[in-house]
């Protein structure tokens, strides 16, 4: 194996972010002449720690555009071109992909990692993926028909928390922060049509919230104090007071404690609070703050269950004063000074009548908008391991490529572990094209749930044409006629036995994404009744390898996922969206077998298993997920 | 703590990486001060590490004048003679780290390694050593350790595809979170003479060749009077010659030190790129462990080699210190 850079290599380049921009650097010193970079986002503040080309006063610019410039001062005969957009815009088509040598992603969401996934399996151009979070990466290589695609191993799908967890039962922080967020906040400021389950619990739910009106909704002429504390009265105390007289649910559980407006505020307090807070010259919406207008400056403080009633009714108010116009039209945003603050004040209230330990302002930040930890270090790392694995992909040298994870702690001596990369998954649906199963409710379920619930959540298309052998049933897309569009929508709205063809048990459907050129075939099998609980979405697709649910064992009820993608701060980090993924380690001698049997850490996605044989210069066989029955054999 | 509270702007910059190591770690950083002696790719990349992180300050010597060769894999170096001209290394990287952030201090300080005395190290936490001899590094080392203060003390180098880091802490008390428990630790760590001495016989069989071949290496520098990295492949008969003399001294078989890593390491003195920023970035890595005492730190050698794609960890002490 030589390490010696082809010449005249082009590379397109997924993301100019932590990693984009330690791997453009890298690239443009190992002397690649050629490099497209897309990258929709702009750049932010909390991005500078590690996103060594940008400067303070780059904020608000483009990534790619910035990176660009950076990089073309240190080397300035490289040709760089750079796209401030989205990859899966439909200009990126496999056309676009085919140009290119290899691509190489510094993504931060599933759903765009697939994307990319399918491009380059339609246009056959060989993938370099990569993710970190903290001290955690990895770095993996994908060419079809030679190693597994990125969607041959199940991802971990988003942790989800039971409803009634949730809305009754919490016992961790963050369920008191799902509650604030979804349910209260979006209760109180978010769509007032969206289903709700604020007012359920666990068990005697349906009879009383059927005759309360709105108690959310400010009365007319409601003075806003007033309005607070009924707010606060009615979900900290009447609630939970309403949740103790069912017995049955404290039995084994620690009994919340009611907490009422006037426990939390002295008198003086209240009054204060009444007071009008002397208007700030700008008023710009995301300036708006109740810790600054309460003079309280330090993020990291924990704050008392007073302080936190004060920013309570102060971020209510303010979002009523200064924010009125949009009131129904909020969601929770991160980057949202005063929703992080009302929610931060929400859970910690919750939290408090839960005898669960109150958490600081910053913290609840990172868990309720999902903050991926990250440091430039482990980006700098992953962004090195990528580029040699980009010119042995440039080389063909196929028996070389690794798989590499970076530790934390070292593993049989290693902090960067390289593995065999594995073959592709025969039951794939992406890159083996193996039809998969779903059983549905032909005479109830109607087209559009099956695009919702299956073809965009699901499998993951953007732009969908669905048929059923030579008919066209539906069809995504800016360029359709009005009849066309007319006779689409009319056949979302039909139960799939009385489409214009009828689905039923023994049809398959073809699902085409053509701007992925990917195609899947769905054999129907009609099923009369699905577990509400269970199977909430009243169908269930089989044929491939379920995505693990994460580690979270309550399943008796739907659930309530936290914020659209996955990843979960508190704990488990290598479980997150960055696609840094578990391992269970085994090791094996190359000329022993190729096939390696998931069998590790069957019940834990965490739980490591070192079986150490005591030999030298043989690779470590790395077992991902395990999910038993899913073989995954090494490449030869 | 010391109570000390981060500031605003501290707290908006730094906000992702505090989620990884905590406010306390922040807080210790921005009042460390690095030494840096001798610049390439790889101490750039440390470099834009560590100052991105936030220490308190970093200061730079290199008193080489910049030629195309030391603007090879350093991208703090714009290419352009009419900038770099007349500027030492140190200058010019000082210019571009600078802006990488305004709130850590990075200055030059100009001279030859050996010069500095004990007084001039007790200025630091951190010292970081590249690009000189095995002589030079022996006597910082012996300079930081006669401090009563810890100086966490670096030494590292990168040919062709594989890097070195070494690493001596003295004697290293850190705490180390197991769940929800936090231990105590204590690690004692051999100097750089003691540690690039160890009898060979004495170590397991499956230590990293690359330990050995730099050893072959530095002692051929060394003998020759070379600068560091000043071998070609030229060389390679006089470096397979002294390593049949320190083998048969050793008494460990030849086998030890793989001819043909050698012949690499002679042939390609240059850095390649994507290890530097792999070392680059393991030595950043380690340096924040160091100053905020947390996490297992490096004992006490590192080695990467991209050809097989392992990045191994050695204890490498005296077996009976």
């Amino acid at each position: 194996m030589d390490l010696q850079l082809s010449v005249g290599a082009k590379v397109l380049m997924v993301g100019a972010g932590g990693i984009g921009c330690e791997l453009l650097k890298t690239l443009a010193l190992s002397g690649f002449q050629d490099i497209h970079i897309i990258d929709m986002d702009t750049i932010e503040v909390s991005n500078l720690n590690r996103q060594f080309l940008f400067r303070q006063s780059h904020v608000g610019q483009s990534k790619s555009k910035v990176a660009r410039d950076a990089v073309l001062k240190f080397r300035p005969h490289v040709s760089i071109k750079s796209y401030h957009a989205n990859v899966k815009d439909p200009e990126f088509n496999v056309e676009f992909f085919k140009q290119f040598n290899v691509v190489l992603n510094g993504l931060d969401n599933l759903d765009a990692r697939r994307h990319v996934n399918r491009l380059c399996l339609a246009a056959n151009v060989p993938l370099v993926e990569s993710g970190t979070t903290g001290f955690l990466g990895q770095v993996t290589v994908h060419v079809k028909g030679r190693t597994e695609c990125y969607e041959c191993q199940p991802k971990p799908a988003p942790k989800t928390y039971p409803v009634c967890t949730i809305t009754s039962t919490p016992s961790k922080f963050v369920h008191c922060i799902v509650w604030a967020k979804d349910l209260l906040f979006a209760k109180l400021f978010g769509d007032k049509n969206q289903e709700n389950d604020l007012n359920i619990r666990s068990s005697d739910g349906a009879s009383s919230s059927e005759n309360v009106v709105d108690v959310f909704e400010r009365r007319e002429g409601e003075d806003i104090d007033d309005y607070g504390r009924r707010i606060f009265d009615h979900v900290f105390g009447y609630n939970i007071e309403l949740a103790l007289s069912n017995e049955e649910t404290w039995k084994n559980r620690n009994k919340p404690k009611p907490i009422y407006s006037k426990d939390v505020l002295s008198d003086e307090l209240a009054q204060q609070n009444g007071n009008v807070v002397q208007d700030s010259a700008t008023d710009d919406g995301l300036s708006v703050s109740a810790m600054s207008s309460l003079g309280m400056k330090n993020p990291q403080d924990i704050w008392s269950l007073s302080e936190n009633s004060r920013i309570f009714f102060e971020s209510l108010r303010l979002f009523f004063m200064k924010r009125g116009k949009e009131i129904g039209n909020l969601s929770f945003d991160k980057d949202d000074q005063l929703a992080v603050e009302f929610v931060t004040a929400a859970a910690n209230i919750r939290a408090a009548s839960f005898g669960i330990p109150l958490h600081s302002l910053f913290e609840a930040k990172g868990i309720a908008g999902n903050i991926v930890h990250a440091v430039a270090t482990t980006n700098a790392i992953i962004a090195g391991l990528i580029v040699i694995e980009a010119i042995k992909v440039l080389k063909n040298d196929i028996k070389s490529y690794r798989m590499t994870y970076c530790l934390e702690h070292p593993t049989r001596k290693m902090l960067l572990m390289p593995v065999e990369p594995f073959e592709p998954n025969e039951s794939c649906y992406v890159c083996s094209e193996t039809p998969l199963l779903l059983e549905i409710n032909t005479h109830r379920s109607k087209l559009k749930d099956f695009v919702e619930r299956i073809v965009k959540a699901k499998l993951g298309m953007n732009l969908p044409i669905i048929m059923q052998g030579s008919n066209l049933l539906f069809e995504a897309g800016d360029d359709l006629d009005e009849d066309m569009i007319a006779n689409y929508e009319a056949n979302l709205e039909k139960v799939l036995a009385e489409l214009p063809s009828p689905v039923t048990s023994g049809t398959m459907l073809t699902v085409e994404d053509l701007l992925q050129e990917f195609t899947c075939n769905i054999n129907i099998k009609h099923r009369e009744e699905f577990d509400e609980e269970k199977e909430p979405d009243g169908m269930l697709l089989s044929g491939w390898t379920q995505p693990v649910s994460a580690s979270e064992k309550e399943k008796e009820d739907k659930s309530i996922n936290n914020g659209a993608n996955s990843s979960d701060v508190t704990v488990e980090a290598v479980e997150d969206e960055t696609g840094v993924v578990a391992v269970g380690v085994k090791k094996r001698r190359i000329s022993e077998t190729s096939e390696v049997a998931a069998n590790a850490a069957a019940d834990e996605t965490n739980h490591k298993q070192y079986q150490v044989i005591d030999d030298e210069d043989d690779l470590v066989v790395l077992d991902g997920n395990s999910d038993a029955g899913n073989k995954r054999k090494r490449m030869q | 703590m010391d109570g000390e509270e981060l500031t605003e702007q501290e707290t908006a910059l730094y906000d992702r990486q505090i989620r990884v190591w905590g406010a306390d770690a922040q807080r210790r950083l921005s009042k460390a001060h690095v030494l840096v002696y001798g610049i390439k790719g790889t101490i750039a990349e440390f470099c834009k590490n560590i100052v991105l992180a936030g220490v308190g300050s970093l200061t730079l010597v290199d008193d080489r004048v910049a030629n195309e060769e030391a603007l090879s894999s350093n991208f703090l170096i714009p290419p352009d003679e009419n900038v770099y001209r007349g500027k030492t290394l140190a200058e010019l990287c000082c210019d571009s780290l600078i802006d990488f952030n305004p709130m850590v201090r990075v200055s030059v300080v100009k001279g030859d390694l050996s010069d500095f005395g004990i007084d001039f190290f007790n200025k630091f936490d951190v010292v970081v050593i590249s690009c000189c001899s095995l002589a030079a590094k022996k006597l910082a080392n012996d300079k930081c350790r006669k401090l009563s203060k810890r100086v966490s003390f670096y030494t590292v180098d990168c040919r062709d595809s594989c890097g070195e880091i070494f690493v001596d802490l003295k004697d290293y008390r850190y705490s180390k979170k197991k769940l929800e428990e936090t231990n105590e630790c204590q690690l004692q760590y051999p100097c750089f003479e003691d540690a690039v001495s160890v009898p060979w016989k004495a170590l397991p069989r499956k230590t990293s060749k690359l330990y050995f071949a730099m050893r072959v290496i530095e002692k051929f520098e060394e003998a020759e009077g070379r600068s560091p990295g000043e071998v070609s492949v030229a060389d390679l008969p006089g470096v397979l010659k002294l390593k049949e003399e320190l083998c048969s001294a050793q008494s460990v078989n030849e086998s030890h030190v793989p001819d043909s890593l050698l012949e690499r390491l002679v042939t390609n003195t240059t850095e390649f790129p994507p290890v530097c920023a792999i070392i680059g970035g393991i030595l950043g890595q380690e340096v924040i462990k160091a100053i905020s005492g947390k996490g297992d730190p490096l004992k006490n050698f590192f080695f990467f080699d991209a050809m097989d794609g392992k990045g191994v960890m050695e204890d490498i002490s005296e077996p009976n210190a």
